[in-house]
């Protein structure tokens, strides 16, 4: 465009920087509340996010009670559920909505909000070498607004109808029949209402973090040469951008149906003997719109996980990642793979077998760059230096379970056999190790290894070993059962299964698998202990303690507002130069010119001396 | 640390950091994919019109023999037909004709806005913007009027099979055809008409501004310019819009 155009940009810059210098005695609100800094805003997104970890964790050890302990009765859960247990047995419905709100809380509340909210506004600056967001205004407002819809989604669960309960897909009819099920009354209003907000919010996070990589790169930050996490987290946004409007559009219209006597997901409904007068909708048709969002929003969950898996196994294997533009290109592979391959979801609908072999055939090719990206892990920690802090713990295990949940998924793939497994346990054990438990461990790996630049402190490494260990243990001990169940039918969402014969040899291993998840829910404190104490009491933490390349750990231990205190450093290499024979040292920080590495530049980086 | 003498500069290319790749501010990057996701909004309320209309019977019959029926998809030159003050007339989309004119001048205006604020001409940037807001307004009037016809209904009304008539429209039942013909055009007009109120509001605030100089303080109407491109896109939606209402 013209030249006006930039002098008008840069002045809008120069604006931006002087406000930075201006606002240094700043009043308890500005700096902590509604503070437009992107690393305040980052820390209020992790602490919502383990907030709502851990309603999400203790809902489903009250379901996995039910289920464990089908007979037993639970008197003392009284005081805490009131009504919703009648002499000790758990209210059917309630179990519904028990594992409604765990789906809900945990993919959008924890994995989405909590992974992306905390990781992306914490590294995209520091990691490109920015001040701060595009816009710090846009980027409160996304947090707020966030805010709001977890209020919203967090009162639900006390109103007298109950929470939603008509799965964390809320399918219509049921859940836009408020006839049909407690939970689609008003408890469904505040869920829809909520995640219209959620959306929103996703919205303005996401055009900030897209426009940030864009536009916000310092000297030399090619992009090329950003870390894997910018990677990540870009085409997460992008992703978010294009997949949650059509979640919008399913909520609005369902909305509609609900509240103004539309008839788009309804049709034939008959209600006690009574028929509704909806006719010409199609329930099918919310699916499509749900799994276009819901299968893109499982990799919005996983690829920030890989981002920061990537980043922590290349600083702790002191190796450089192994494959790196294979690696972006497995990613952008999987972000555009996965907006067409959405009806692996649906394929005993009754959709058409040769259009189920289509996304069949689409769906096994997305498990080609998720391959990729897990040699390329496995080949970068191969005879690697290999140093297992807590982190590195945690990004081993993130690899081991996305190839054992990665591997189910393409039994699921196949349209022939998922329609013996659809819907059982075995999709259940599926995505809780790849997308559940995977990213959960993504996200602990970015805690524990980020803990130092967001608090200046380290967290304690041995309670973090213990933490890992028990974690890893207890998942595998939940999930690997549940495939075995699985295959023999056992089917998901069901309250109760002692009415089944055939069902009743699985009792034992239900109540084993419950009491692995109290287990692994109980280790959980151990981390929030971890994380609460360190905050306080922690070591005290160096600029940059696990010797790593990335421009954040050139940012003073507790970086201020605007990040680094004087200029910001430009950038000459890529961010893996790791034990790079010849060099002084195991490590090269990006911000160091190749002039001063002649004992280890490679023939090609010659040139750039 | 540095021992090194060599003045080294980083690489400089488009991609290289330490610049804007495509030569626009971030506010104009930020608008851009918004109306991105934007569009994926509309385009899902789109392609559940084509796949709810797809799953109804179409009228096979001779145009001249139609009448509304709830067994299948009215003809739109058969609804939209009316234009105010010619009661009665048969005048098949003149009236959304004329809309889209309408909203098509107020993109020109827009046009007009943004070049006059390129060359930081205040009196010019006033005066088009005025001329999109006037013509915004006329829109949405023409849209009132025709949402009101619409749920007033025709003279003729639907015979029902018990015999009497039904006129108009609402949520649950609609003179013209099968009630997701009235739920999907109240939806979807609804909700561009909402994009334009919207637009609307944002061009009064971008007006008021212009006249108080805020921008011209600034030193340049970009302000102008983001909302230009808001309201391009509603335009290019109605487009869409039309076309899937009214002339398929
Ligand atoms: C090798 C790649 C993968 C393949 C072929 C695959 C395939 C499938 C299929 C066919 C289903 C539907 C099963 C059914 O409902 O009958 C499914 C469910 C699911 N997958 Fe995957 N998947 C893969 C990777 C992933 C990844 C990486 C994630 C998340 C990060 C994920 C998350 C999910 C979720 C959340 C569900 C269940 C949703 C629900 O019904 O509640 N999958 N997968
Ligand atoms: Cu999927």
């Amino acid at each position: 465009m013209s030249s006006t155009d930039i002098s008008m940009t840069r002045d809008v810059h120069h604006v931006h920087e002087e406000h930075d210098e201006h606002h240094h005695d700043q009043n308890f609100f500005e700096k902590y509340i509604f503070s437009l800094d992107h690393k305040v805003i980052a820390k209020q997104y992790l602490f919502m996010g383990i907030f709502w970890a851990f309603v999400g964790g203790f809902l489903s050890i009250l379901f996995r009670l039910q289920l464990g302990w089908p007979e037993a009765t639970f008197t003392f859960l009284e005081p805490i559920l009131g009504g919703w247990i009648e002499n000790g047995k758990l209210n059917p419905e309630f179990y519904l909505a028990l594992v409604t709100m765990h789906g809900t809380i945990m993919v959008f509340f924890v994995l989405t909000a909590g992974l992306s909210g905390t990781f992306s506004n914490f590294l995209i600056p520091l990691q490109i070498g920015a001040r701060d967001m595009a816009s710090g205004f846009m980027n409160m407002l996304s947090f707020w607004v966030f805010f709001i819809a977890s209020v919203i989604m967090f009162w639900s669960l006390f109103i007298e109808t109950g929470p939603a309960a008509g799965g964390w897909t809320v399918y219509p009819p049921l859940s836009a029949l408020p006839e049909a099920i407690q939970g689609s009354g008003d408890g469904m209003t505040m869920w829809l209402i909520s995640m219209a907000l959620f959306i929103v919010s996703q919205l303005l996070g996401g055009v900030n973090y897209i426009t940030t990589v864009i536009n916000l790169r310092t000297k030399g930050m090619s992009m090329t040469k950003i870390p894997l996490t910018i990677w990540a987290f870009l085409l997460t946004a992008v992703l978010g951008l294009l997949a949650f409007p059509v979640l919008l559009s399913a909520a609005l219209l369902l909305i509609f149906d609900r509240s103004f006597g539309t008839s788009f997901f309804l049709s034939d409904i008959y209600i006690a003997g009574q028929a509704l007068s909806n006719t010409g909708g199609s329930a099918i048709l919310f699916q499509h719109l749900f799994w276009f969002l819901g299968h893109p929003e499982v990799y919005i969950v996983i690829l920030p996980a890989m981002g920061l898996v990537s980043e922590v196994i290349a600083t702790n294997a002191r190796k450089p990642i192994f494959g790196y533009r294979a690696m972006i290109g497995s990613m952008v592979g999987i972000a555009v793979l996965s907006f067409v391959v959405w009806a692996h979801h649906m394929f005993v609908t009754g959709m058409n077998p040769f259009l189920g072999s289509v996304f069949m055939f689409l769906t096994l090719i997305i498990a080609v760059p998720s391959a990729v990206k897990v040699f390329n892990w496995i080949a970068t920690i191969w005879r690697g230096n290999v140093r297992f802090t807590a982190a590195m713990l945690f990004a081993i295990g993130f690899v081991s379970l996305f190839i054992s949940g990665g591997l189910t998924g393409i039994i699921l793939g196949n349209s022939a056999l998922d329609i013996q497994l659809h819907d059982t346990y075995f999709v259940v054990a599926h995505f809780h190790l790849v997308m559940g438990a995977a990213a959960f461990f993504g996200m602990f790996c970015g805690v524990y290894h980020w803990y130092p630049k967001m608090f200046g402190r380290m967290m304690d490494e041995k309670l973090g070993y213990i933490h890992f260990w028990l974690t890893f243990i207890a998942v595998y001990l939940v999930f690997m059962p549940m495939h075995y169940i699985g295959i023999a039918g056992f089917p998901r969402r069901y309250y109760n299964w002692t009415g089944f014969e055939t069902f009743n040899i699985f009792t034992d291993l239900n109540t084993f698998i419950s009491l692995a998840a109290i287990f692994g829910f109980v280790a959980q404190f151990i981390f929030l202990f971890n994380f609460v104490y360190s905050i306080f009491r922690g070591r005290r933490a160096t600029e940059n303690p696990w010797h790593s390349n990335t421009l954040e750990w050139t940012t003073p231990v507790l970086p201020g507002h605007g990040n680094w205190p004087g200029e910001i450093p430009a950038v000459y290499r890529w961010p893996y130069d790791y034990s790079k024979p010849g060099a002084a040292e195991d490590y090269i920080p990006q911000t160091v010119p190749f002039s001063q590495t002649q004992s280890s530049n490679l023939p090609n980086e010659k040139d750039f001396e | 640390m540095s021992t090194s003498t060599t003045l080294e500069a980083p690489k400089s290319g488009t991609w290289d950091g330490g610049n804007e790749p495509m030569k626009a501010s971030y506010g104009k990057l930020m608008m851009w994919f918004f109306l991105l996701s934007d569009a994926f909004t509309f385009g899902a309320f789109l392609i559940v019109y084509g796949l709810t209309r797809h799953a109804h019977t179409p009228y096979t019959g001779e145009a001249e023999a139609f009448t509304f029926s709830t067994e299948w998809w009215p003809i739109p030159e058969k609804v939209f037909n009316a234009f105010p003050g010619f009661h009665g007339v048969d005048l098949p989309l003149a009236f959304v004709a004329l809309m889209t004119m309408i909203l098509i001048f107020s993109s020109v205006t827009m046009v007009l806005a943004v070049e006059a604020g390129h060359r930081m001409d205040k009196k010019d940037v006033e005066k088009w913007l005025l001329w999109t807001i006037l013509f915004g307004a006329t829109f949405l009037a023409c849209q009132a009027w025709e949402w009101t016809h619409f749920i007033v209904g025709t003279d003729e009304g639907m015979l029902l099979p018990d015999g009497t008539t039904y006129h108009g429209a609402s949520m649950a039942f609609n003179q013209y055809g099968p009630p997701l013909f009235a739920n999907l055009f109240f939806f979807i007009t609804g909700f561009h008409g909402f994009h334009v109120f919207i637009g609307w509001t944002l061009l009064i605030v971008a007006f008021i501004s212009t006249v108080n100089g805020v921008y011209h303080k600034r030193g340049h109407y970009e302000m102008v310019e983001k909302i230009g491109l808001y309201w391009h896109f509603v335009d290019l939606v109605w487009v869409f819009v039309f076309t899937f209402f009214y002339l398929i």
